[in-house]
């Protein structure tokens, strides 16, 4: 493994793929920045996580393979996306003939945000980004990869986020009264608990445009998909970026 | 109901469910609050499930251990296997007291057994003396929070209650003089009970002791008032030292309402002379939950309520839309072991978002065994369609050709299709929503033609 | 077969490994013990006397039944204690003696000796207790320390005056039990 120049697969999600390919763009773009060579394995599908969390983890199995399949050879496999990566992580399913695989993917696939700060250390960012932005913590990415300290919890406040963006020119990162609260997307929930899903998802919204946020950014397209959607049929004044984006834009 | 109808409904009255949401995060807020003022509060979580945990590798011993130094100490002791000869057990003994009226603290243990039905079909008067149960009991309805039974009610509504149970001044809605009237009413109901009832918080192996903590101080006026006190508890109450309540409660009331301590602590051993105390140890589905790999850990609650106040659905949704004893998250995990199909939409009612996981004293892996729930739950009750359609979805992620077909598909028939198709009612997802904006190509696309 | 022995059969046939119990640790507090017990106190909506104040206040107010169990203050007491705690149900003021406080939350410690009947911190409508500033613990964990092996029939942490927030989380002192409770540190 060359430390200089790791070799880093890079995994989009399948509807970042479909519906915000910007995204899978900005992402490719900053980790080559920062120096890595990267590969996009152009068999990828999905991780398998709306079927696993809608109760059919078990049939899985096949995803669960091919991603192994395409991804078990670089040094890092980095993603734009908490959620699938604690998927792939933790619920895939346990495959006997791939346990040595399957430990080895686990150990060294990471979130962006975590991949910049903890594996590639990267700090003092220089760039512009003149503007008021509000953090949405995806829960998967908040609570599952303890990519930020949680509100409800005791222990040291951090936020990998926002030591990465916080020190771009001009932005301001605005405080929510409630700073780690869920979006109501969940995957399936979205639609079978819609009346739930979008309460919370207005709330959200209301949280940020209370504090006067210009542009709502996360690090998952599944949270800012729903929160954008109910923006745009409400009207709302609100923007979104990915955090990949913002600090691609930001970064020359 | 289901509970996503349930939740429809709740949330159709937008000012009382913003209302709920919000006094429900107010204690929740509470809770943060008092737990950062203890340097070592994530150690003593730690501690909590580590003592719970040992407590459930070995329930057998101290239950027996229990038992030796509870009737060693004067306390007479049952067992009962479910609710049924639960209720059985309180009716005899209240039948060998002649006693036709009693009073009872909060137990959610004797809500699981819908005791209070069971007691009155037999002619027994039963008066729940915590003032939310007394007041939902006028209502007759069940708490709809384990800890604040009468959170989903406004002081209004109350006051229209008290008014027309109590005879109170009507349109006064001041917490304090509708509290004095409750303290009145329930006082002569203390001075009247021969038997008076009450839960167990925790139950000391040690010492055969059992603690039952409250702010109130309700259960202790029915019980040193009566001459008979019964303690229903289940049998995963059990804690094995006396010091262990240091550790439980230090966490328990911070969790529950952010207060450092309910304001009674009683600690009965031995009766008073004279008078008798009974402790029923009750399983009704809890060895058959302890036997499950998965799911065992959920016995180590102490039922502090503080999922439920950090849950987003709880708070946006109410404890009756649940439909279950015990709500929220770690009703979601206990009622399916009791009734897989009653309770199958419970662990599918959360986007996992694991807030529950966090706060819990004794860290019960909540959003984890949510999710191992619906797995389980799919093997058994999953419509044909659902099952069928996770199998296509699987069958398409696996082979890339048919990802990019179907997704080209996807993608070209939502820029084609009118908006009235895509918006369909039946299309939940578009109610209050727009689907993202189709971009010219995929990421894929794009990388092939810019990459390779 | 008994329901007794069908659960416990029940447990014992799934056969688990045991699980260490864990020791515990002594956990302290950073404040001052007698400030951080005030607050703590104050806090749980409870008063704080010293003798002085105590003596100022008893001799202002006029109870119509008193009754002390501590003995410096027994000429307090208008009534022989009854056999019956029924009998207490118009008690205005009770004075009884803490074993030990504790910082933390203001929790009081009274077992059996304390309480001729269980009934009268409850019963009585104001509450006064008398304790030591020398038997102030830090936390929970020396509170039980200090209770060991201690046998008594019946104990009782109290930590305030009786009060709820049932009604809209509007918190109101004086619910079921005392409506005051007034801590004489000496």
């Amino acid at each position: 493994m060359n430390l200089k120049a790791p070799h880093v697969g890079l995994f989009i999600p399948c509807y970042v793929d479909q519906f915000y390919p910007s995204v899978g763009i900005a992402t490719l773009q900053l980790l080559e920045k920062f120096g890595c060579r990267v590969s996009y394995p152009l068999g990828q599908t999905c991780c398998g996580q709306p079927m696993a969390n809608a109760g059919y983890e078990r049939d899985t199995e096949g995803t669960a393979r091919h991603f192994i399949s395409l991804f078990k050879d670089f040094d890092y496999i980095v993603a734009p996306s908490g959620s699938c990566v604690l998927h792939v992580k933790e619920h895939f399913p346990k495959l006997q003939d791939l346990e040595t695989e399957q430990h080895e993917i686990h150990d060294k696939i990471f979130e962006l945000t975590e991949f910049l700060t903890d594996i590639l250390k990267v700090k003092d960012i220089q760039g512009k980004f003149p503007h008021k932005v509000g953090y949405h913590a995806s829960c998967h990415g908040q609570r599952g990869l303890r990519l930020a300290s949680s509100s409800e919890m005791n222990g040291t406040p951090f936020n990998k986020a926002k030591s990465l963006l916080e020190n771009l020119e001009g932005l301001e990162w605005m405080t929510l009264s409630r700073t780690d609260e869920c979006c109501g997307f969940g995957g399936t929930f979205s639609v079978t608990e819609e009346a739930l899903s979008l309460r919370m998802g207005k709330d959200r919204l209301d949280d940020h445009e209370q504090h006067q946020v210009e542009i709502l950014t996360g690090g998952d397209m599944s949270c800012i998909m729903h929160l954008q959607g109910i923006a745009s049929r409400e009207g709302r004044k609100v923007k979104f970026m990915h955090l990949a984006e913002i600090l691609n834009q930001a970064i020359q | 109901m289901s509970h996503p109808q349930a939740a429809t409904e709740f949330l159709k009255d937008q000012a009382k469910a913003k209302w709920h949401d919000e006094t429900l995060w107010f204690v929740r807020d509470k809770r943060d609050r008092i737990s950062k003022t203890i340097p070592e509060w994530e150690d003593l979580r730690n501690l909590a499930s580590q003592i719970k945990e040992n407590v459930l590798s070995k329930l057998d011993v101290y239950l027996e251990e229990y038992e030796k130094k509870a009737l060693q100490n004067g306390i007479q002791v049952h067992w009962a296997k479910d609710a049924e000869e639960h209720n059985q057990i309180v009716l005899s003994i209240l039948q060998k007291q002649q006693c036709t009226a009693i009073v009872k603290s909060k137990s959610i243990l004797t809500e699981e057994c819908h005791l209070n039905p069971y007691l009155e079909k037999n002619g027994i008067e039963v008066v729940d003396t915590d003032l939310g149960e007394r007041i939902v009991q006028f209502l007759n309805q069940p708490p709809s929070h384990i800890v604040l039974p009468a959170i989903h009610l406004k002081k209004g509504e109350i006051s229209e209650l008290f008014h027309e149970k109590l005879h109170t001044e009507k349109g006064n809605e001041d917490p304090a003089y509708l509290t004095h009237a409750a303290r009145l009413h329930l006082r002569e109901k203390f001075l009247n009970a021969k038997v008076a009832i009450t839960g167990v918080n925790f139950a000391v192996a040690e010492t055969g002791e059992f603690v039952v903590c409250t702010n109130e101080g309700n259960a202790d006026m029915g019980v040193h008032l009566a001459d008979v006190h019964i303690a229903c508890m289940g049998i995963e109450k059990i804690i094995p030292r006396r010091k262990d309540l240091g550790v439980f409660l230090r966490l328990l009331a911070r969790s529950a309402t952010g207060q450092p301590v309910t304001n009674y602590n009683s600690h009965f051993r031995s009766p008073s002379a004279g008078k008798e105390i009974h402790v029923i140890l009750v399983d009704n589905g809890r060895t058959a939950q302890l036997a499950r790999d998965k799911f065992r850990n959920s016995l180590k609650c102490i039922r502090c309520g503080a999922c439920m106040n950090t849950c987003p659905i709880y708070r946006r949704s109410g404890g009756f839309s649940y439909g279950s004893t015990v709500p929220g998250p770690i009703g979601s995990i206990l009622s399916p072991g009791l009734d897989m199909k009653k309770y199958s939409t419970l662990p599918f009612a959360s986007t996992l978002c694991g807030s529950c996981s966090d706060v819990c004293p004794v860290k019960i892996n909540i959003h984890e065994q949510l999710y191992e729930w619906r797995q389980e739950i799919t093997k058994t009750h999953g419509e044909l369609g659902k099952g069928l359609s996770m199998k296509l979805a699987n069958g398409i992620f696996k082979s890339p050709l048919a990802y990019k077909i179907s997704g080209n598909l996807m993608r070209t028939a939502l820029k084609t299709l009118p908006k009235s198709l895509i918006y369909h009612p039946i299309n939940s997802w578009g109610k209050g929503r727009n689907l993202p904006e189709t971009p010219q190509e995929s990421f894929k696309e794009w990388y092939q033609k810019n990459r390779k | 077969m008994s329901s007794r022995a069908s659960i416990l059969n029940s447990i014992k046939a799934i056969a688990l490994e045991e699980k260490t119990l864990p020791e515990l640790p002594s956990f302290g507090i950073s404040e001052e013990i007698v400030t951080a017990f005030k607050r703590s106190i104050e806090g749980n909506k409870g008063e704080i006397m010293s003798e002085m104040e105590f003596l100022d206040w008893l001799s202002e107010s006029s109870w119509a039944k008193v009754y002390s169990a501590v003995l410096a203050y027994a000429s307090a007491s208008n009534l022989v204690l009854p056999k019956d705690p029924h009998d207490l149900e118009d008690l205005n003021l009770a004075i009884l003696e803490g074993q030990f406080g504790v910082a933390e939350n203001g929790a009081i410690w009274l077992d059996d000796r304390q309480l001729p009947h269980r009934a009268i911190p409850f019963i009585t409508e104001h509450l006064v207790i008398v304790l030591k500033k020398s038997r102030l613990f830090p936390t929970l964990h020396q509170a039980y320390e200090e209770i060991g092996n201690e046998f008594s029939g019946f104990g009782l942490f109290i930590a305030g005056p009786s009060k709820t927030a049932d009604i809209e989380q509007s918190l109101v002192i004086g619910a079921h039990g005392a409506k005051s409770l007034r801590v004489v540190l000496v």
